[in-house]
């Protein structure tokens, strides 16, 4: 019996310890670190043919594919950090990079990328990368707000239909929802899980700022005309025009899809790249449409977080890194990437490709957009992420459904917010 | 005591809603499994698929290496439940039957040790693994299962034996048994139902661990199930529902064939001690 009992446990140790890689393969070649977060079907054979095309042209720097995942990505990006194990090129999103800028764990790439690359993409984007005096990013694909629209509905009720050269104004937006409501039915669902990033995204259009710097650089909460506008057409939405349903205020995208395709909303505000799970999912004959989000006193603006490529600062061989990045958004492969994710590329020779100018799928109207987007609004505001969970976030769920005032929503934003925001900033 | 067929109806009808309430999650994900994306998206959904398909268990293994990574959670899993018993099992065993200052001063640090969060003990973890070069190493991952489990399993261990009578351990000895042969062959047998109940627990915990197998492993040959599952789910929490499903259905699998196969003895080391001798 004891022998047995042994031999069992020392197989299994064997067992383990044949699976474990016990470090780097050391073949005579640079290997790179690759950590992908794509993870739609498309997406994920896109990086990795491209992957392999770098490999096949590059004997001497080999690429390794490694997927990652969206759900924990910050802690263990910060664990690998930590432990100095960090992965050599890093795919995140740019609200998740401050940390790791100001924190010394992400390469500055100003001088590390070629001009053809920094000059291919918009100042503008940049700004969501940048971090003091450095860049510890390259933004490389961005999605827009946008409604996603029953065209049957929109058609029998003979409204009209908006274009980003001629949107509704969030008035208008509010008086076509009303019109488009009743017996059960509602002209727009908000999908409001995450109420906090919405709102101030979509909030540019309207002028909203909220968060103000001064001249000493310290940030402060100031709640605005132009603050007031988004929240005020959802909350009128929700509470009094019962054009909006309060059920899926607590909702993800994904959760108002059945609702949508079953006749109950006209409408539901989305990111662009959930086009490939309306049109895998829809029923055969359900017409769709995307149309751009309501225009404010600043027109389209609104703020996104783009999607990132990183260089570790641990990276001991950051400039053929920064080569592989360079190959990774070439024009074509750009292309490619914002194909497979059903997103926009931030390049402007990729955006300029026919591919992304077809009407099918709302990618025109997509791609007409590009211009108005900036970084989002609170991603480089220190202390943001406290913000959002104790104050933000409850406060605005409570204004949308009804529980609170406009004023209420203001004090708690700003005094509340304030004095959280003066904690970072001491 | 004779029970009115009423009451009895009534206890049957409570125990299948109780089981339907309990197998619920587990037939939604079996039937979602089978459904394609039009019906995943309809606002009437059906228990039973209208167009059962297997396209999304062919998308889940086409696009990730589930039955690598399956192989790799069992090893860890396994390695995890036996290293865990065989090491509580004694530690268990001196803490029940010696109830000293230092076996009370552990038990205490057992009950503690569970209030720590994953994320605050993570980074030093990381370096010792590191240092130790167990880094992305199924070993290492095993090795912070067993430590993980162990404050547990010990504490579950500890009843089970407790509930072992002691007299019969000093008849054993009064008819002339040695210690070894008494443990082998009385306090054993009667702890087997307890030590297979605490293998189980160590199993499970370690088969659905995510985080500790987010961190520390890198390699795409070395993951786990639970970190390959969120392979499907992007930003947002948006998922690919349907594959999703599939490769979820799937995971649960090797538990619940565990748990048929050590039924009997788990439900005698759960309702162990619950009678006083």
């Amino acid at each position: 019996m004891r022998t047995r009992i042994t031999t069992a446990v020392a197989a299994l140790l064997l067992l383990l310890a044949g699976c474990s890689t016990g470090g780097t393969r050391d073949d005579g070649r640079i290997t790179l670190r690759f950590q992908s977060l794509a993870w739609q079907q498309e997406s994920v054979a896109a990086n990795k043919e491209l992957v392999r095309e770098w490999n096949a042209a590059h004997e001497d720097v080999k690429v390794e594919y490694v997927q990652g995942n969206w759900d924990g990505v910050h802690d263990q990006l910060l664990t690998s950090f930590e432990g100095g194990e960090a992965p050599d090129v890093i795919h995140d999103a740019s609200d998740d990079l401050a940390d790791f800028a100001y924190g010394g764990d992400l390469a500055d790439l100003s001088g590390l990328l070629p001009e053809r690359l920094k000059s291919d993409i918009p100042q503008r984007s940049w700004q969501a990368t940048t971090f003091g005096k450095g860049v510890y990013g390259v933004p490389f694909l961005q999605e827009p707000r946008v409604l996603v629209a029953n065209s049957a509905w929109l058609r029998k009720a003979r409204v009209r239909i908006p274009t980003p050269g001629h949107p509704w104004s969030w008035d208008e937006f509010r008086r076509i929802t009303a019109q488009l409501s009743g017996e059960g039915r509602y002209g727009v669902a908000w999908p409001l899980k995450e109420p906090v990033s919405v709102t101030l995204n979509l909030g540019l259009s309207a002028g909203g700022t909220l968060f103000e710097r001064g001249s000493d650089g310290k940030v402060t909460v100031r709640f605005g005309a132009g603050d007031a506008v988004v929240p005020r057409t959802v909350h009128d939405q929700v509470a009094r025009d019962r054009s909006a349903p309060a059920s899926t205020l607590g909702s993800g995208g994904s959760d108002t899809l059945p609702g949508f395709f079953g006749g109950r909303y006209a409408m539901v505000p989305l990111g662009f790249s959930y086009r490939q799970q309306i049109e895998q999912q829809a029923p055969k004959g359900f017409e769709w449409q995307v149309l751009p989000a309501p225009a404010g006193a600043d027109g389209l603006t609104q703020g996104v977080s783009p999607q990132t490529l990183s260089i570790a600062e641990d990276c001991t061989h950051k400039k053929e890194a920064a080569a592989f990045i360079d190959f990774l958004l070439r024009p074509k492969n750009m292309v490619r990437l914002a194909l497979g994710d059903w997103m926009l590329p931030t390049g402007t020779q990729a955006l300029a490709d026919p591919a992304l100018h077809t009407a099918e799928h709302g990618w025109a109207t997509g791609t007409a957009l590009a211009g108005h987007l900036r970084p989002a609004p609170a991603q480089s505001v220190r202390g943001y992420p406290e913000w959002k969970d104790k104050i933000a976030t409850p406060a605005y769920q409570e204004y949308y459904s009804g529980a609170i005032g406009l004023g209420e929503l203001r004090k708690r934003l700003e005094e509340d917010g304030n004095l959280v925001l003066a904690r970072y900033q001491r | 005591m004779r029970t009115r067929p009423a009451a009895r109806a009534g206890q049957y009808a409570a125990l299948l809603a109780y089981l339907i309430f309990l197998a619920f999650p587990f037939l939604w994900l079996l039937s979602t499994a089978f459904k394609p994306p039009r019906e995943l998206g309809s606002l009437h959904p059906t228990w039973i698929p209208r167009h059962p398909t297997l396209a999304n268990f062919r998308q889940a293994f086409e696009e990730q290496p589930l039955l690598h990574a399956a192989l790799n959670s069992l090893l860890a899993a396994l390695g995890a439940a036996v290293v865990a018993v065989l090491v509580a099992t004694p530690m268990a065993y001196v803490m029940a039957r010696h109830r000293t200052r230092l076996a009370r001063a552990a038990s205490g640090w057992v009950v503690v040790s569970q209030a720590f969060p994953f994320v605050l003990i993570i980074i030093p973890l990381f370096l010792v693994l590191k240092r130790l070069r167990l880094i992305d190493s199924l070993a290492g991952l095993t090795l912070v299962y067993v430590v993980w489990s162990l404050p547990f399993a010990l504490w579950m261990l500890v009843g089970y034996v407790r509930a072992v009578p002691a007299e019969l351990e000093e008849a054993a000895a009064v008819d002339g048994a040695g210690r070894v042969r008494t443990l082998v062959s009385v306090t054993a047998p009667l702890l087997a139902p307890g030590i297979a109940a605490t293998a189980l627990f160590a199993f499970v915990t370690a088969w659905n661990e995510f985080f500790f197998a987010l961190v520390l492993l890198k390699s795409p040959g070395n993951q786990t199930l639970p970190v390959v599952l969120t392979h499907f789910i992007g930003a947002e929490g948006v998922a690919d529902l349907g594959p999703l499903a599939a490769a979820a259905f799937l995971a649960t699998l090797p538990s619940l064939v565990v748990f048929a196969l050590l039924q009997r003895r788990i439900t005698q080391g759960l309702i162990a001690g619950a009678v006083k001798s």
